[in-house]
């Protein structure tokens, strides 16, 4: 029994390591987004479609970091889409992320047919277990170095909002969008650009999906990741480390089923696929008010309303 | 989205001081024209856009156009087929339309549809050669409500009172909502003697709805198009419905006003949800004759498109989704005959939205839809 619950540990610490990467960097990207006061709900397309993109550029070049970058450049291309259609008068930001998400998908549906099938090079992972006598501990920390770019990301993003003159624009925008005018600063364009940096990210966290784990591309890669990890920005308080602390303890829940798998327990595998979405949704709850808004919430955010 | 007017109420004031006052309906009709004419040259613009794309990976629109008046529209058989896929459209559109006049973005449609087809099919388990088959029907159509209606009633609930955001806790839901019928689906509920597709014992051939007369399209269309007449009344004529749009317009007004706010949320939300319920059970008991995976067919996420398209509007529906139902009925034969992947109708789709969303800006920018003495005001 004890072995046995050794074992659930040890696969869900390398299970968190592995789940939490797309969680992490869609969720980065979103909080810069909403620092600056806009939603983008449409980061679900942008996984999926970053996913598919950087398959399809491995496989095409066969090198897996250049997929990485493509899966970016394509995030990117969704991000100053909804960027700069939001920031038409009257357009509402929330609505246009269903639809970029609707969009998103149907686009990496539509070019990845082909590549469902094909094998792709995978982005090769660094063994940080190698002190370990385990076989088990090993394979668990086998890590990929996306994860620790998505932790240097959270640090440099967290000092430069406090930090730097770009920080405090990003922060003004987002906080006051009348007092950024006032100083001169183009409101709009602080938005189109963290929703395009905020793309580029959710874009390289689908390229994780596909190019490392689960490492293939199909339609059902991603099921409401993108979503989990807008939602998951709340819980962090638009904080980048935070929302690093927030993706590891998704991607503790999410590895939850399959670690059960692992040691044989394979009763209600669907009701622990369940589970992220349960949690995110206990959190939610958890963290929300009806009777004043979310602490440390950008002001000019919709969702405070 | 949410301050999109029904009708426009504002003609009997603007016409005072106008040199010429025009006939209350004349104004009416110009003020209201703007919301046919902006979403039909949204649908153009995103017509023309596909086009580009089509041409641009080698394929021929007029082709494309071609095929989807042949599988949607251009016989009576793909007509029917096209009207049978619009009833959970409308149904589904529904459950977006009704909680936007309170102001809530609700997407939770397809978990809802799914979740409340599924329970109609568990309820009728024990039933079944037991119970005579109309009662059943009604029992499980009815279940399929309260199942739906409680699920997206969840959201509005969690709203009002814990401030969650409805969109992403609509969608939550709709996952989890899957995620349970699969859950049962693959597990205790499975139908063993099936060794194909896991799904729940089937309902069998006396206990399926039958087709309105001389047609091959089932009942579910009669209900969707009376329900969007029925809310349609409910939403516009009664005094819920003028309360729910108080709370879509100013939620502070209403809670000022002592509008029972929370209730109103709950209310629409569970209207929203029986909707989609109800989809789910015409799905379970017209078409697939027992729960499985293939409920969660995208319905959910096209009622989303379809009630934007329609402005919310509950009489604009029906148009819509069975535009939609067309192009979605006709996907198959397009996929066959111009090799294009089944996921062509979804890049369709999103490029409507997309568009559809970006002309919301130009609502008030073209002075031929104001009265005449409005005109050199603005």
């Amino acid at each position: 029994m004890n072995a046995a619950f050794d074992t659930v540990l040890i696969a869900m610490l390398g299970g968190a390591i592995r789940v939490s990467t797309p969680f992490m960097f869609v969720a980065l990207g979103e909080c810069l987004t909403e620092k600056s006061g806009r939603v983008n709900l449409g980061l679900e397309g942008t996984l999926v479609l970053g996913a598919m993109v950087a398959y399809a550029f491995s496989y095409h070049t066969g090198s897996p970091w250049l997929g990485v970058l493509a899966a970016g450049v394509a995030g990117s291309v969704l991000g100053a889409m909804h960027g700069s259609i939001c920031g038409l008068p009257r357009v509402n930001d929330v609505a246009v992320g269903i639809a970029m998400m609707l969009f998103g998908v149907g686009v990496a549906f539509f070019f990845g047919k082909p590549y469902i099938q094909p094998n792709a090079p995978q982005l090769a992972s660094i063994p940080m277990g190698f002190w370990a006598a385990s076989a088990s501990v090993r394979s668990a920390l086998q890590v990929n170095p996306l994860f620790f770019v998505g932790i240097l990301i959270a640090f440099i993003m967290a000092w430069s909002l406090r930090n730097t003159r770009w920080g405090l624009i990003v922060r003004t925008v987002g906080d006051s969008a009348p007092a950024a005018r006032a100083i001169g600063i183009s409101v709009n364009g602080v938005r189109l650009l963290t929703t395009t940096v905020g793309g580029f990210l959710a874009g390289v966290g689908g390229a994780f999906l596909s190019l490392s784990y689960p490492g293939s591309w199909n339609q059902g890669l991603s099921s409401g990741q993108g979503l989990m990890a807008v939602a998951l920005v709340i819980f962090a308080r638009w904080n980048p480390l935070r929302c690093v602390v927030a993706a590891l303890l998704f991607g503790a829940a999410g590895a939850l089923g399959p670690s059960l798998q692992a040691i044989g327990v394979t009763e209600g595998y669907y009701f622990f696929n369940a589970a992220p979405y349960i949690l995110t949704l206990a959190i939610m709850i958890a963290t929300s008010s009806a009777k004043h808004s979310a602490r440390d919430m950008p002001g000019e955010l919709a969702m405070a309303r | 989205m949410s301050d999109a007017p029904i009708a426009n109420v504002s003609g009997g004031i603007v016409e005072v001081g106008s040199p010429r006052p025009a006939s209350d309906l004349a104004i009416r009709l110009r003020a209201s024209s703007e919301y046919v004419v902006i979403p039909m040259l949204a649908l153009a613009i995103a017509a023309g856009l596909f086009a580009l794309f089509l041409l641009a990976i080698g394929k021929s629109p007029l082709d494309f156009v071609f095929y989807v008046w042949r599988g949607g529209f251009g016989t009576s058989f793909s007509f029917q087929n096209t009207l049978q896929r619009s009833a959970p459209l409308i149904l589904t559109a529904l459950a977006v339309a009704i909680p936007a006049r309170i102001g809530l973005i609700m997407i939770g449609g397809e978990g809802a549809l799914v979740l409340g087809g599924f329970a109609s099919a568990v309820l009728a388990i024990p039933l079944i050669g037991h119970a005579p088959p109309m009662p059943t029907l009604i029992v499980m159509a009815t279940f399929a409500m309260l199942v739906g209606g409680f699920w997206v009633g969840i959201a509005g609930f969690l709203r009002y009172a814990r401030g969650v955001n409805e969109t992403i806790s609509s969608l939550l839901l709709s996952y989890i909502g899957i995620a349970i019928m699969n859950f049962f689906v693959e597990g205790a509920l499975r139908d063993l003697s099936d060794p194909n597709k896991p799904s729940t014992k089937p309902l069998g051939k006396a206990y399926m709805i039958s087709t309105i007369p001389g047609t091959e399209v089932h009942w579910g269309l009669v209900f969707g198009l009376a329900l969007c007449v029925g809310l349609y009344f409910l939403m516009t004529r009664t005094t819920f419905g003028f309360a729910a749009r108080v709370t879509g317009g100013n939620f502070r007004a209403a809670l000022a006003q002592g509008l029972p706010v929370g209730r109103l949320i709950v209310a629409c939300s569970a209207i929203a949800g029986a909707c989609a319920g109800l989809a789910g059970f015409f799905e379970v008991a017209a078409i697939q004759g027992r729960a499985n995976a293939s409920l969660a067919a995208g319905y959910g996420f096209t009622g989303i498109l379809v009630s934007f398209l329609a402005r919310h509007n509950p009489l604009a529906i029906p148009a819509v989704a069975i535009l939609f139902g067309g192009i979605v009925a006709s996907g198959g034969l397009i996929q066959r005959r111009m090799d294009l992947p089944d996921a062509t109708v979804l890049v369709l789709q999103g490029l409507i939205f997309v568009v559809l969303l970006t002309s919301e800006t130009l609502y008030g920018r073209f002075a031929i839809f104001k009265p005449a003495g409005e005109r050199d005001r603005t």
